[in-house]
């Protein structure tokens, strides 16, 4: 297995242009947090015309929704969410700049339409390593939606964040080559 | 008749919640070393290794194995010798829940299905109750997650259908699931019974330790061929590719009204969390 390419947020073009599927990459830097209910609120924003909560050119989202930090944690338990109910809103955060999603589970074509038109890229973390992802979280805080408790937006920093490329600006899916290499008879 | 405070239940419910998320049970993580041998993927040995010491942090440090805490679900069987005294059992299992998920640092999952707001303390619990013979209680907690169960399904087939049909649809529901339930899975199987009862047979069915053996020949016999049938779909760890798509099949079985065939399949993601105790 090749060596994991580390990065450090914000993307660029360039960052995303030299990603290919299968890659692992290692996150170092700012991301930001959003699952359900974030995302239909970031969504409705870019409906009415308005200026979303945070810069979003260049950046990163994690679906997630972490358990409550325990006293001497930065961050509480925080593996990826299931991404495809995040694929109604995801297109058109990807047209406003946004360069990354983290998240586990194929996405609709119209988010990997979207991906290949303003070259953004689709990470897999591994789910249910919501104990050891936690570990690479370095300091956490809120920056919007604090009413929606988990499903807040939280800005993230992170060290070394083990991520894998699914989706890359070619139109390539892991998922697909993944199932297709080890699929017998 | 034996008298059991209910109070004694909230405190076990409590430290059982906990501990199912906190503590992967020992059957799984053998499950994941036997999976680690027969995997060809590089990538999905990487994974199962990584889920091998998340289960090693989350246990050492007392922490989520999971942020998907689930909803509480609770079996109790209930001896019928047994008098609950000091309050309600629903609201002695309630009241356990929300001090497990509150002291366990725990997330809240659970909301309204229209607004989405959240309950705040992860009730209501679902709780199965069976009254058995004896004067025991034994308590079941198995939080389930949402990713692996929004790709469960109950169906209806039709008596022509016969094992194949099962095993078209099992196969065929793993296949569509693909990455989004966290594989490895187990596949809980429920087969017969009324609509409602096939999918609490497929619950039931993931309580079972993993590795054991089906009791009744026949159903171990096609828990097999099915386990291996999906072990050639290639899906893999996490979906990226590989043999281990799910660890095991489990089936549970019961007659069924002479024009019905239903079937439920509830997918469990790796992390197969449930802890038990007998009071």
């Amino acid at each position: 297995m090749t060596e994991a390419i580390s990065l450090k947020t914000p993307l660029t073009d360039k960052d995303v242009e030299k990603l290919k599927i299968g890659d692992r990459v290692l996150l170092s830097g700012v991301i930001y947090t959003g699952r359900d209910a974030a995302h239909k609120r970031l969504f409705d924003l870019l409906k009415e015309g308005k200026e979303l909560p945070f810069d979003i050119r260049g950046q990163i989202i994690y679906y997630v929704g972490p358990t409550p930090a325990k006293p001497g944690q930065i961050f509480g338990s925080a593996g990826p969410t299931t991404s495809y109910r995040m694929d109604a809103y995801a297109p058109a955060l990807i047209e406003k700049g946004l360069k990354g999603m983290i998240g586990k589970g194929m996405r609709s074509e119209s988010v990997k339409d979207a991906m290949k038109k303003h070259q953004a890229v689709y990470f897999a973390a591994t789910g249910g390593a919501g104990a050891l992802l936690a570990k690479k979280v370095k300091r956490a805080e809120i920056v919007a939606y604090e009413d929606l408790g988990p499903e807040a937006i939280r800005k993230l920093e992170v060290e070394k964040f083990p991520v894998i490329i699914i989706n890359d600006v070619r139109g390539n899916d892991l998922y697909i080559e993944g199932e297709k290499k080890y699929k017998q008879g | 008749m034996r008298e059991i405070d209910v109070k004694l239940i909230t405190e076990k419910v409590r430290n059982l919640c906990i501990e199912a998320n906190t503590d992967l049970g020992e059957d799984v993580l053998q499950s994941f070393d036997r999976a680690i041998q027969k995997e060809d993927s590089p990538l999905g040995v990487e994974i199962l290794k990584e889920l091998k010491e998340n289960a090693r942090i989350a246990k050492d440090e007392k922490v989520a194995m999971c942020q998907d805490t689930g909803f509480a679900v609770v079996f109790i069987e209930l001896g019928q010798d047994v008098h609950l005294v000091g309050g309600g059992l629903k609201e002695a299992i309630f009241e356990g829940v929300r001090q497990g998920y509150r002291d366990g640092y725990l997330r809240k999952s659970v909301c309204h299905p229209f607004t989405r707001a959240n309950t705040g303390d992860n009730t209501p619990a679902i709780i199965h109750t069976e009254i058995v013979s004896g004067d025991q209680v034994k308590i079941i907690v198995a939080p389930k997650g949402g990713g692996s169960e929004n790709m469960s399904r109950v169906v209806m087939l039709t008596p022509s259908d016969g094992i194949e049909g099962i095993k078209r649809y099992v196969v065929q529901r793993v296949k569509e699931s693909g990455s989004n339930p966290c594989p490895p899975t187990i596949v809980g199987v429920g087969i017969g019974g009324t609509f409602e009862l096939a999918a609490l047979l497929a619950k039931k069915s993931l309580l079972r330790p993993l590795g054991s053996r089906n009791q009744e020949s026949e159903l171990n016999q096609l828990e097999s061929e099915i386990l291996e049938e999906i072990n050639r779909l290639g899906i893999g760890p996490q979906g990226l590719g590989g043999r281990t798509t799910s660890l095991a099949v489990h089936i549970l079985m019961m007659p069924c009204h002479i024009a019905s065939f239903p079937l439920a399949v509830n997918i469990q993601c790796h992390a197969q969390r449930h802890k038990e105790i007998i009071l």
